[in-house]
C-alpha cells in the first residue's frame, strides 16, 4: 500500500506540474502583449507599458514562469489586478462558499444516486431501470445554468419553496444558509444524478454477474451478507472513482450557477476575473480548481485501492 | 463513453474500473458485443446488407427517432433563420415585455423583439459553431490516436500524460481562460472546443486502436508487408469506424453543452445574435419578477438539443455494439 500511495503522489506532483505549465502558456505566452490585452486597444503605449510592468510581462518568459511555480508552491499568486488586494484574501471566502454549495449538493446527489443505482441493477431491465437510465442521460447533459434557471422559477418564484437568491443574510445560522442555497443544489442534483447513478448500476451489474456473488449465495449466505460483503464493496469502486472526478466538475460548473442565484463564490469570482482580464487571480483560480480536482482523484483512487486489494496491486506494479 | 457526462477521467487505478464499468453498461444493456468485423473484401454485399439492417434497427428505437426529430426541427429552423421565423428577429415588433399569447407565442422581450423568432433563429450559431467544432477535434483525435495506439514508445508515453493533463482541467474553466486570453469570436470558441475536445477523442481512439493492434488481421498485414500508414488507415481505422462515430455524436452534444455555457458566460457570441446562452444570460434576471418566457424558451431549447443529441448518440451505440 506505501509503495501505491508514493506512485500515486507523485503522478499527482507532475500533473501539476503540467497544468502550471498549461497556464503560463495560455495566460502569458499566447497573448502578444498582456498589458494591451488588459488597457484595450486605444490606450496609450504608457499605460500599456505600466500593465505589463505591474504584472510581471515584461520579464524574459523564463523569469516568469519560475514565479508562477514558485506562486503555486508558495500558493501566493500577488495582488489582484483588478480589485488591488491580495487574490489570497478574496480567493479563500469565496472558495468557502462554493465549498459550502459543493458538499451540500454532494450530500443530496450521491445516496439519492447511489440508491437509484443500485435499485436500477437489481430491476435490470424492466421499465424502472429504464426510466433511471434514460432520466440519468437527460438530465446529466443539461448545461447547469439551464436547469439552474428551471429551478429558480418553478420552484422558487412559482412555488415559492426556497428562496431564489442564494446568499443568506449576514449573521445567518447555517439552516437558513442551506435553506438559501437548496435551489443551486438541486440544480446540481439534477447534473450530477445521472452519472453517478449510472456508474453505480454498472458496477452493481458487474458484482452481481460475478463469480465471487455465486459462490456467495451457493454456499449459502443470508441475502443480505452477500449484498453487503460481497457485492457493495466492489459494485461502489466504480461510483468512487466517480465521484472524485465530479468534484472537479462541480466546481466549474458552479459559475453559471453562481451568476443565475447571485452568490459570491469562486464560480462568480472566475466569471468577473475573466470579464476584467485580472491574470493573477485567473491563474490562482483555475490552478486552485486543478489542485482541488487532484486531490478528489487522489482521494477517490485511494479509497478504491483500500477497498480493493487488486488495484493497489496493480498500481504498484505498473 | 456512452455516459452522458462530462469527460470520464480516469487516473490510475481509476481508469480500469471505469472503462469495465462503461463496457459492463453497454454489454449489458445491448446484449453480447459482437466481434468486430472483419469483413474481407469480396463480402462487400454483406456488408451493405449489415449496414441496412443496422438503419433498421435505428429506427425501431423510440428514442433515435424522437432525437432525430428534435434535431432536425433545429436545423430546419437554423437554415431557414430570418426567412421561416414570423416575426424578423433582431427588431423590435410591439411592446416589450409582453407574456405568451396569440400573435406572440412565447411573449416578447424587454426591446419587444419577438422571443419565438429569436428561438427558431438562435439555432442557427450553435448548430454552425458545435458541430464544426466537435468535427475539427474528432479529425485531429484520431489521427493522434491512431498514431499514438499503433505506434506506442515514448512518445505515446509522454502524450499519454499530457492527455491526462489536459483531460483534469475541466473545459468550460480552460475554454474561459482562452478566450479571456485571446478575445471572444466565433473562430475562437469554434478552435477552443476543437482543442480542448482533441485529448478526450485520442484517449478513446488510442485504447481502440491498441486494441486493435493486437488482433491477427494487423499482425497479418504487417507480415505482408504493408506501411504504418496503410495498417492504419486501411486496416485499423474501419473497424474502429463504430467507436469514432459513437464518440463523434457524444461530442457534438457536449460542444453543444460547451458553446452554450460560453455564451451564457459572455465569452462566446455576441450581441445582437439570437444566439440561446446569450439570451438565457440577457433575461435571466427578470425571472425574479416573474418575467420568466424570455429567460425559459432559450434554456429549453438548449436543453432540447442537447438531450436529443444524447438520445440519437446512445441509440446508435446501442444498435453498433449490438
Amino acid at each position: 500500500m506505501g509503495r501505491y500511495v508514493l506512485r500515486r503522489v507523485a503522478l499527482s506532483v507532475v500533473t501539476l506540474f503540467l497544468l502550471v505549465s498549461a497556464v503560463f502558456l495560455i495566460t502569458s505566452v499566447l497573448p502578444a502583449d498582456p498589458g494591451r490585452q488588459v488597457a484595450g486597444p486605444f490606450a496609450p503605449q504608457a499605460t500599456v507599458d505600466a500593465i505589463n510592468e505591474r504584472l510581471g510581462t515584461d520579464d524574459p518568459v523564463l523569469t516568469q514562469y519560475g514565479r508562477l511555480l514558485k506562486s503555486t508552491i508558495t500558493f501566493d499568486f500577488g495582488e489582484s489586478f483588478q480589485l488591488r488586494q491580495p487574490v489570497n484574501d478574496l480567493l479563500w471566502p469565496a472558495v468557502g462558499r462554493s465549498a459550502k454549495l459543493v458538499v451540500f449538493g454532494l450530500v443530496l446527489t450521491v445516496p439519492l444516486a447511489i440508491a437509484a443505482g443500485m435499485y436500477a441493477a437489481r430491476k435490470r431491465n424492466t421499465f424502472a431501470d429504464r426510466s433511471i437510465v434514460t432520466l440519468g442521460v437527460a438530465s446529466s447533459s443539461i448545461p447547469e445554468f439551464v436547469s439552474g434557471v428551471t429551478l429558480q422559477f418553478l420552484i422558487g418564484v412559482k412555488l415559492g419553496w426556497f428562496e431564489t437568491l442564494a446568499l443568506a443574510p449576514r449573521g445567518s445560522n447555517l439552516i437558513t444558509e442551506l435553506r438559501y442555497l437548496t435551489l443551486p443544489a438541486l440544480a446540481l442534483v439534477v447534473v450530477y444524478f445521472g452519472y453517478i447513478a449510472r456508474m453505480t448500476r454498472a458496477g452493481t451489474i458487474n458484482a452481481l454477474d460475478a463469480d465471487y456473488t455465486r459462490t456467495a449465495v451457493m454456499k449459502g449466505l443470508p441475502n443480505r451478507r452477500v449484498m453487503r460483503g460481497h457485492v457493495m464493496r466492489n459494485a461502489l469502486q466504480p461510483t468512487v472513482s466517480v465521484i472524485g472526478i465530479q468534484i472537479g466538475y462541480l466546481f466549474s460548473g458552479l459559475i453559471g450557477l453562481e451568476l443565475i442565484f447571485n452568490y459570491p463564490g469562486l464560480g462568480r469570482l472566475i466569471y468577473n476575473a475573466v470579464g476584467a482580464k485580472d491574470f493573477p487571480m485567473l491563474s490562482a483560480a483555475v490552478i486552485l480548481v486543478g489542485i482541488i480536482y487532484m486531490l478528489c482523484t487522489l482521494g477517490a483512487d485511494l479509497v478504491i485501492a483500500w477497498m480493493n486489494p487488486r488495484a493497489r496491486m496493480e498500481g504498484a506494479r505498473s | 463513453m456512452s455516459m452522458g457526462v462530462p469527460p470520464p477521467i480516469a487516473s490510475g487505478a481509476a481508469a480500469v474500473v471505469e472503462a469495465e464499468a462503461a463496457r459492463a453498461v453497454s454489454d449489458d444493456v445491448l446484449g453480447e458485443a459482437g466481434p468486430g468485423s472483419h469483413v474481407p473484401i469480396d463480402m462487400r454485399a454483406e456488408r451493405r446488407q449489415a449496414r441496412k439492417e443496422r438503419r433498421r434497427l435505428l429506427l425501431r428505437r423510440p428514442g433515435f427517432v424522437i432525437g432525430f426529430l428534435i434535431l432536425a426541427f433545429w436545423i430546419v429552423c437554423a437554415i431557414g433563420g430570418d426567412k421561416i421565423t414570423p416575426n424578423p428577429p433582431l427588431v423590435s415588433v410591439d411592446a416589450g415585455g409582453l407574456s405568451p399569447r396569440a400573435g406572440f407565442l412565447m411573449g416578447t422581450d424587454v426591446l419587444g423583439r419577438d422571443v419565438l423568432s429569436r428561438v427558431m433563429a438562435g439555432a442557427r450559431d450553435v448548430l454552425i459553431v458545435a458541430p464544426i467544432a466537435a468535427t475539427l477535434s474528432v479529425a485531429a483525435g484520431t489521427m493522434l490516436g491512431l498514431l499514438m495506439g499503433y505506434y506506442r514508445g515514448w512518445v505515446d508515453e509522454v502524450l499519454s500524460r499530457l492527455v491526462e493533463v489536459l483531460l483534469s482541467i475541466p473545459v468550460v474553466l480552460m475554454a474561459l481562460l482562452i478566450v479571456a486570453t485571446l478575445g471572444s469570436s466565433r473562430l475562437v470558441v469554434i478552435m477552443t472546443v476543437a482543442v480542448l475536445f482533441t485529448p478526450i477523442v485520442t484517449r478513446t481512439v488510442r485504447a481502440a486502436t491498441l486494441a486493435e493492434s493486437q488482433l491477427d488481421y494487423v499482425t497479418s498485414a504487417r507480415l505482408r508487408g504493408e506501411g504504418g500508414l496503410f495498417v492504419m488507415l486501411r486496416e485499423i481505422l474501419p473497424n474502429i469506424r463504430p467507436t469514432i462515430l459513437v464518440e463523434y455524436t457524444v461530442r457534438i452534444g457536449y460542444a453543444v453543452f460547451t458553446v452554450a455555457t460560453l455564451s451564457f458566460l459572455g465569452a462566446g457570441i455576441k450581441p445582437p445574435s439570437p444566439d440561446w446562452g446569450l439570451a438565457v444570460a440577457d433575461n435571466y434576471q427578470l425571472i425574479q419578477s416573474g418575467q420568466w418566457w424570455g429567460t425559459l424558451f432559450p434554456a429549453l431549447a438548449i436543453a432540447s438539443v442537447v438531450i436529443a443529441t444524447n438520445l440519437v448518440a446512445d441509440s446508435i451505440e446501442a444498435v453498433i455494439s449490438s
